[in-house]
């Protein structure tokens, strides 16, 4: 294994040990998401339509992921630890990929509830759906953990994040909703292969410049 | 810094007032559309211009990011700016002009109307990016990145809003039809460049003045 | 005029009220730095005891 690839895999690891330890992102996140769908359940009137339901699935992925993204770099924050992880002799795109991964690993797991959750509360799920929600995960950590360093920078914090980030999650919507209601699922899903390879590269290639101070 | 040359503002003033005349009193009447297309004349150019607006406000926070030279932060800031007001005209004609063609001011099957939505929200974003950083080298590198994210933004969004069209929302109408006859081009780019002119005369004004008040800042911090 | 003509006419006018808007902007901008300007050199006379 490379030294990069080892300070990744150091990385990610620290902060998926740090929320086992704390436990204070996670839960919240998995909370939120249940409590979205009940109040779904009674937002949508009754006899509507599968595709909306699906929709607001997609609106409470989105909503849930903006949650553990405003936690993103919390910790770092209150201990200065981000300051020590920048002069670390590491390269610094390495402390987004572990990030990355650690918050795509959140997301995973949240996921791993709220979709049993959805297909109990409301309509089974395709595997087209799964496949979607599974790509967008990728492309939403990648650009909610550069968001969130850009935010963490900022005054207004917390409010700042979901301002920065729902316009950019406004095409992961587009190519999620789409993949699970369309009859061309494979075209969306593309769409969403596309987003996280251009948004994973770039946001890898600039958060070099964000945490410098 | 002499930024205020006198071509630009010339230039703005001839090319759309002769841009618009040629729209209106030359151009033949659209076969389809009727006069009701002579808005196109406004609303494309102004479209146009707001793309080069971001598109030039990125290429400035590439530029910073590269030499690191802090004067790019206001320039790319400027040009951005600049974007925001001709994407919030784009979005003004282009509704009057949903109005005309099928009797709504806001219609989701247009695609640019969608696509200036979503570029709208991102671009205030930056504005509210700006405002609540703290002034200094770490502001002017993170809008520099933002404003990154933002021209790649257009075209994944434009690609997303248009495979969208295919399924969400079936686009049934079109404005621009593949064979503009050759005098509709020529006002067309006319108007385009005129529009062009005119976002760079009011970039130059509007940098002059937020370089000007800088340097007050520092003169009264020199005093103070 | 047909209402096709009202809302084309509105949309030029539209550009030439927002160009006008933004001309406000500029004077009272100018207006303000003209005052900033004032006070900066009495300062900096008062200072220099010019």
């Amino acid at each position: 294994m490379s030294a990069y690839a080892a300070d990744v895999a150091a990385l990610a690891r620290k902060d998926v040990l740090l929320e086992v330890r704390s436990r204070d992102t996670l839960p919240a996140m998995l909370l939120f998401v249940v409590s979205a769908l009940t109040i779904f359940h009674f937002a949508l009137p009754s006899g509507s339509s599968e595709r909306a339901e699906t929709g607001l699935l997609w609106i409470a992925i989105v909503f849930t992921a903006l949650l553990g993204l405003t936690r993103a770099f919390a910790a770092e924050r209150e201990e200065g630890v981000l300051d020590g992880l920048v002069l670390a002799p590491c390269d610094r795109s390495a402390i987004w990929l572990g990030k990355t991964i650690g918050m795509a690993v959140f997301l995973v797991l949240a996921e791993i509830v709220a979709l049993p959750a959805f297909a109990l509360f409301f309509h089974p799920l395709s595997w087209e759906l799964v496949a979607a929600v599974a790509l967008a995960d990728i492309g939403i950590a990648s650009i909610g953990t550069l968001l969130a360093a850009i935010a963490a920078a900022s005054r207004a914090r917390e409010l700042l994040l979901p301002l920065l980030f729902l316009p950019l999650a406004i095409p992961v919507v587009i190519g999620g909703v789409g993949a699970s209601i369309a009859s061309n699922p494979g075209s969306f899903l593309g769409f969403l292969v596309l987003y996280d390879g251009v948004f994973a590269i770039l946001s890898w290639a600039s958060f070099e410049y964000v945490v410098t101070e | 810094m002499s930024s205020l040359n006198r071509g630009l503002p010339s230039a703005a003033f001839a090319l759309l007032v002769g841009g618009f005349a040629l729209a209106f009193y030359w151009a033949p009447e659209d076969a389809d559309q009727g006069f009701s297309q002579k808005i196109f004349y406004l609303h494309v150019p102004i479209a146009l211009t707001a793309y080069a607006c971001f598109g030039w406000g990125a290429w400035k926070a590439l530029r910073l990011l590269w030499t690191r030279d802090r004067k790019y932060d206001l320039e790319s800031y400027t040009a951005i700016h600049m974007g925001v007001i001709f994407g919030l005209l784009t979005l003004v004609t282009g509704s009057i002009w949903a109005k005309i063609s099928w009797g709504e001011w806001w219609t989701w099957g247009e695609r640019q109307l969608v696509l200036f939505l979503i570029l709208f929200l991102f671009y205030s974003s930056y504005f509210m990016l700006r405002y609540s950083t703290e002034p200094g080298p770490r502001r002017e590198r993170n809008s520099a990145v933002y404003a990154l994210f933002g021209v790649v933004l257009i075209p994944v969004s434009f690609l997303a809003v248009r495979i969208a069209g295919t399924i969400l929302h079936p686009t049934i109408f079109t404005h621009e039809g593949a064979d503009l006859p050759w005098q509709m081009l020529v006002a067309f780019l006319v108007c385009l460049a005129g529009m062009l002119s005119l976002a760079a005369t009011l970039y130059r004004v509007e940098l002059t003045g937020k370089r000007i008040d800088a340097s007050l800042r520092e003169l009264r911090e020199l005093l103070a | 005029m047909s209402t096709a003509e009202k809302y084309v006419t509105g949309a030029y006018l539209v550009l030439l009220g927002s160009l006008l808007v933004y001309l406000l902007i500029i004077a009272l901008k100018v207006g303000r730095l003209e005052e900033d300007l004032a006070d900066l050199t009495r300062a900096a006379r008062e200072k220099h005891g010019g």
